[in-house]
């Protein structure tokens, strides 16, 4: 019996051990060492976006096959995108992967550029993790030729040194947009300015909230609509380098108080529970009560705009309570990559290039990377006013916003404790369970996402 | 001469027959568990995309999970799996046997069967997404409920405790129940045909049919059914995962036990990861002994007692 | 003559639960079809019990969009699909066959040892597995999502059960007798008893298959190769990037079609199957 059992096992180590070895010998050993850049560029992102921006601007495009997976450049260098969706933190995990795996890839399975979103490019731009090479190493002088670019997005990408290691085409300062015709019945007028002095800050903001509600208006449609506004003005980063302590800041404590106010007062629409629901995008449409939106550029291309099923020209911006950025794309380029000269030029032509975006402002409605250029814009009616704002100059009051954005100290877990505590804190919000239940809550659910986490602080 | 040699040597076909699903099982199964056990001794996880560890150990996972919520979780676990799976066999034994049964005339047999295993060919995922925008607060159920006068307000299905554990028991229910009778009707359509005419000349009427005849021919595709709910069970993931967004709400309670061991995968803490695995496997492995002990019981009486320890042994976990 | 009325409510009642149960079952599949035929703006709008006139608007830009090769999809979940189903149900009985009706010194530590892993999750293997199978260099293959399927020892003791029920032993030393090779007597003799049951597994195995998501996302990397609840996903992870409700309710039609026809030529065969099927005892 005994027997049996040895000489299965040493058929399954032999079998394994031969498939092993085949996998080895078939797996394609070109070395392209020495010949200067490889021929294929890889690309990883969580969706086509970077590369209709790429399509549109970079120069070198000679044509992208109909599937979308190869664009080869004029000099016969294919770039390949590796996409994978965001959900589930699969995109992520791939990439986590292939960074892992970059010192023994071969250099055309090599990851050249990658991309991360504000929420988690903290984790990607570590010094200590060292997979995203310093600009500079590159040939790009951030203090001359990114000069342009709003300081905010070069500190969002330092480390923390404050050595730039990555950039952006994109630049997300946020609004408050209203619905113009609940503005008429409210307030008599639906008049920017005149709404913006309404809204202009928190105390003013209340005593409109309240004007609104007595007409049957939510102000807002959920509490996580005003999050991002607190979130960004944290004055300590929810985990210190080098330590294991999650901080919760005063000012996520401020939204918790402020947000159970507001929602046992009634100015959010008490059915809306978060974001990126259905609920959320019926109350974008023409039969919901809700008053304003606070959204970014895109937010209003492709969130509100496809969620409103009226006429254009219904929604109208201006200024937020308080200014705040949400979202944005960086481009990283990968520490060992073998296509140095291209990763360069690439992110120049969509970063630090100003014509070229503006193209991008133009075609896209993304509020692009340079100063100069959105101050033009702002002033440009003809060229950037949106049908779909009625006429509405929307770079005019995104710029004023961009330019005093203070981006808030980031950390490597920023990702996990922004959606943790929504989770967490909106079970209380909705009266399932009482405060020390929500904290409590949000000390397992931080634990569990990040192991190395053994306290944490609340403020107060 | 050649016929002797082979009736000493039939074992060795026995062996041959198995051979290659032990050989796939060793490699792509129990080599990873392996690792999997090896690696719950460990601690070995991610930071960011450093790689902390492995460090060993020793039985620290266990521990620390045990002081976690992990029991509460299994519990979710149970209730859930219990609200989908009661009704689902109930059904479908009444199904099963009505479609068998020659006397009812029941018209469109096959447009019925086809269409109540419908519901389990669209992906699990799918179909959470899809009750998760008819169930939300302003969706189509509420506004077909208010526009029939049935309610006022609209309800918080996913925001209540009973409300999230009804629908995913509800899912459950839909997209196993035409299974389960598809693989019932299997069976009793398999009794002989001489069983049931006996039984009607004797006088056998319907019910005494079901409980004397066919429930004692048709125990072992039962105890299939059983098994194969349970492990479906225990591995509930797709539809609670997806229509609570992984963090089931409200209050973690109809977070399961696989979704806990996602979070886990998904932060990459490998070590205990493992270690939740292996408990996982251990509960799994008796849960199943108990069962097959249950259901292979021979004296013909004894099901009763059985069914009913099965019922004290359920009682006494929820 | 009692009876027959007591079989007559009992028909009516049956018919009613039925109807229900129906309802039940296609209501949502309905609701489905309903919003797949709708623009992202009417949805917005709330429900409609009528379908809308942009089938095809949503059709063309499911079938177009680059990114999502939906019918490279198909295709690929087809291969997958067909071929675990057929290897999974053949090497399931053959195991079957083998515990059934020989008899060796490991039948029955064989036989326990199916038993206690026919509980273990699949997802508890997980990490392992893929650490293994990109070892093996079939990483980003469909291979290893076919292999596998030969251990499956939920389906193997479905075929024990059944062979149980329905193959007298007396059968095989019938064909021994009559000269049969072992594994003629299986292909030939012991295969079209278990039809049946092969019929109903190869179409949970087929379902199962299609539908598999946890393994497929963690193996596949390249878009040609990718099944397609990886691409369903994908659509629904390109979250605020393009919101078309429409689209992706077609995205689900177009995935759940494929399985729909293939099981509603199986079901007649498989019902056929029942009804004339298996050695009664």
């Amino acid at each position: 019996m005994k027997k049996q059992v040895v000489a299965m096992v040493l058929t399954v180590v032999t079998a394994t051990g031969l498939l092993a070895g085949c996998g080895n010998s078939a797996s394609p050993n070109s070395d392209t060492d020495g010949a200067g850049e490889g021929k294929v560029i890889n690309i990883y992102s969580w969706n086509d976006e970077f590369r209709t921006r790429v399509e549109a601007i970079y120069p070198e495009v000679e044509k992208t096959s109909t599937d979308g997976t190869v664009t080869t450049l004029k000099d016969g260098t294919e770039i390949h995108w590796i996409i994978n969706p965001n959900q589930d933190g699969v995109y992520q995990q791939k990439l986590d992967e292939a960074l892992l795996k970059q010192a023994d890839a071969a250099p055309d399975d090599k990851v050249d550029i990658f991309l991360s979103e504000t929420d988690y490019v903290y984790k990607y731009s570590d010094a200590d993790a060292g997979v995203a090479m310093p600009l500079e190493e590159l040939g790009i002088d951030p203090s001359k030729d990114l000069t342009d670019q709003y300081e905010f997005t070069k500190t969002t990408a330092s480390d923390q040194n404050g050595v730039q290691r990555g950039s952006t085409w994109q630049c997300c300062p946020g609004l408050l947009v209203y619905r113009r015709d609940i503005a008429k019945d409210v307030f008599g007028t639906d008049d920017p300015e005149v709404i913006g002095e309404k809204v202009k800050d928190w105390d003013t903001l209340k005593g409109t909230a309240e004007e609104l509600k007595a007409k049957g208006y939510y102000t807002f449609s959920s509490y996580a609509d005003t999050f991002r506004l607190y979130g960004n003005s944290i004055e300590q980063p929810w985990v210190t380098t080098g330590e294991s302590v999650v901080k919760v800041d005063q000012k996520i404590m401020d939204w918790i108080n402020d947000s159970k106010e507001w929602l046992d007062a009634g100015y959010f629409d008490k059915t809306v529970k978060g974001q990126w629901n259905d609920d959320w995008n019926k109350a974008m449409s023409s039969s919901s009560k809700v008053f304003a939106f606070l959204l970014p550029a895109w937010g209003i291309d492709f969130t509100l705009n496809p969620n409103w099923d009226g006429e254009d020209g219904a929604w109208a911006v201006t200024n937020p309570p308080q200014e705040y950025n949400w979202g944005g794309s960086y481009i990283h380029a990968a520490t060992g990559t073998d296509n140095p000269e291209h990763v360069k030029d690439i992110i120049l032509a969509l970063t630090a290039n100003k014509d070229n975006l503006l193209k991008i402002s133009k075609e896209y409605s993304d509020f692009t990377n340079t100063q100069s250029g959105m101050q033009e814009a702002a002033t440009d009616d003809a060229n950037f006013a949106s049908d779909f704002l009625g006429g509405q100059n929307a770079y005019k009051y995104f710029a004023p916003v961009a330019e005093n954005i203070k981006i808030a100290p980031l950390s490597a877990y920023d990702q996990g404790c922004v959606e943790l505590i929504q989770n967490s804190f909106g079970d209380y919000l909705q009266d399932k369970i009482d405060f020390d239940k929500a904290k409590s809550n949000f000390e397992t659910a931080i634990k569990e996402r990040y192991p190395d986490i053994t306290e944490v602080q609340w403020a107060e | 001469m050649n016929k002797k040699r082979k009736s000493i040597s039939y074992g060795k076909w026995g062996y041959l027959f198995i051979l290659p699903f032990f050989l796939c099982f060793f490699i792509f199964s129990f080599i990873p568990l392996l690792d999997t056990i090896r690696y719950s001794f460990f601690e070995y996880y991610r930071s960011g995309i450093k790689e902390i560890g492995p460090n060993f150990i020793g039985v620290e996972n266990y521990k620390s999970l045990l002081e976690s919520d992990m029991l509460k979780y299994a519990g979710n676990t149970l209730i859930l799996w219990i609200i989908g799976f009661i009704p689902q066999v109930v059904v479908a034994l009444v199904l099963a046997c009505w479609f068998s049964d020659l006397r009812l005339k029941i018209h469109g047999k096959q447009f019925f069967k086809v269409v109540i295993y419908l519901p389990n060919l669209i992906m699990a995922s799918a179909f959470a997404m899809l009750f998760f925008a008819l169930f939300s607060t302003n969706g189509p159920i509420n506004s077909i409920l208010e526009s029939i006068g049935f309610i006022k307000e609209p309800i918080d299905f996913l925001g209540s405790v009973l409300g999230t554990r009804s629908l995913v028991g509800l899912m459950n229910f839909l997209m196993w129940f035409g299974n389960t009778t598809i693989m019932l009707m299997a069976a009793i359509m398999a009794i002989s045909n001489d069983i049931f005419e006996a039984s009607e000349i004797d006088g056998c009427n319907s019910i005494k049919r079901f409980f004397y005849i066919i429930l004692p021919l048709i125990r072992p595709i039962l105890a299939y059914t059983l098994i194969t709910s349970i492990i479906g069970g225990l591995q509930m993931f797709d539809v609670p995962q997806i229509l609570t967004n992984g963090q089931g709400n409200p209050d973690r309670t109809s977070m399961t036990l696989i979704m806990f061991l996602n979070s886990h995968l998904k932060s990459k803490n490998y070590g205990m990861a493992g270690a939740l695995s292996v408990y996982l496997f251990i509960v799994s492995g008796i849960l199943c002994f108990i069962v097959y002990k249950m259901t292979n019981d021979n004296d013909p009486d004894g099901s009763k007692r059985a069914a009913k320890k099965k019922a004290k042994a359920e009682k006494r976990k929820g | 003559m009692n009876s027959k009325s007591v079989n007559r409510v009992r028909s009516i009642f049956a018919h009613i639960v039925l109807i229900l149960l129906s309802f039940l079952c296609l209501f949502f599949f309905y609701i489905l079809i309903v919003n797949a035929t709708r623009s992202h703006a009417d949805l917005q709008k709330g429900f409609s019990a009528l379908p809308g006139n942009y089938f095809f608007e949503n059709l063309k830009s499911v079938a177009n969009d680059g990114s999502f090769p939906m019918f490279r999809g198909i295709l690929n979940s087809l291969i997958v699909s067909t071929c675990s189903a057929a290897i999974c149900t053949y090497f399931s009985s053959l195991t079957a066959y083998g515990l059934y009706a020989y008899d060796f010194k490991l039948k029955k530590a064989a036989f326990t040892f199916i038993m206690a892993i026919l509980v273990m999750p699949t997802q508890v293997t997980a990490m392992g597995f893929l650490r293994l199978v990109t070892n093996m260099g079939m990483y980003d293959s469909l291979l290893p999502l076919i292999i596998p399927s030969i251990a499956s020892p939920a389906v193997f003791y479905f075929m024990y059960s059944y062979l149980q029920s329905s193959l007298p032993l007396a059968l095989i030393e019938a064909a021994r007798i009559d000269g049969s090779g072992e594994f003629r007597t299986f292909n030939q003799i012991v295969i079209p008893i278990m039809k049946p049951a092969i019929a109903v597994q190869a179409i949970f195995t087929f379902v199962g298959s299609w539908n598999n998501y946890f393994v497929p996302a963690l193996i596949i990397q390249s878009k040609d190769k990718m099944t397609v609840p990886i691409l369903v996903a994908t659509l629904r992870g390109a979250d605020y990037m393009s919101f078309d409700m429409g689209k992706i309710y077609m995205m689900i039609m177009v995935a759940i079609v494929p399985i729909i026809i293939a099981y509603l030529i199986l079901s007649k065969y498989i019902i056929a199957g029942i009804t004339l099927g298996g050695v009664k005892e």
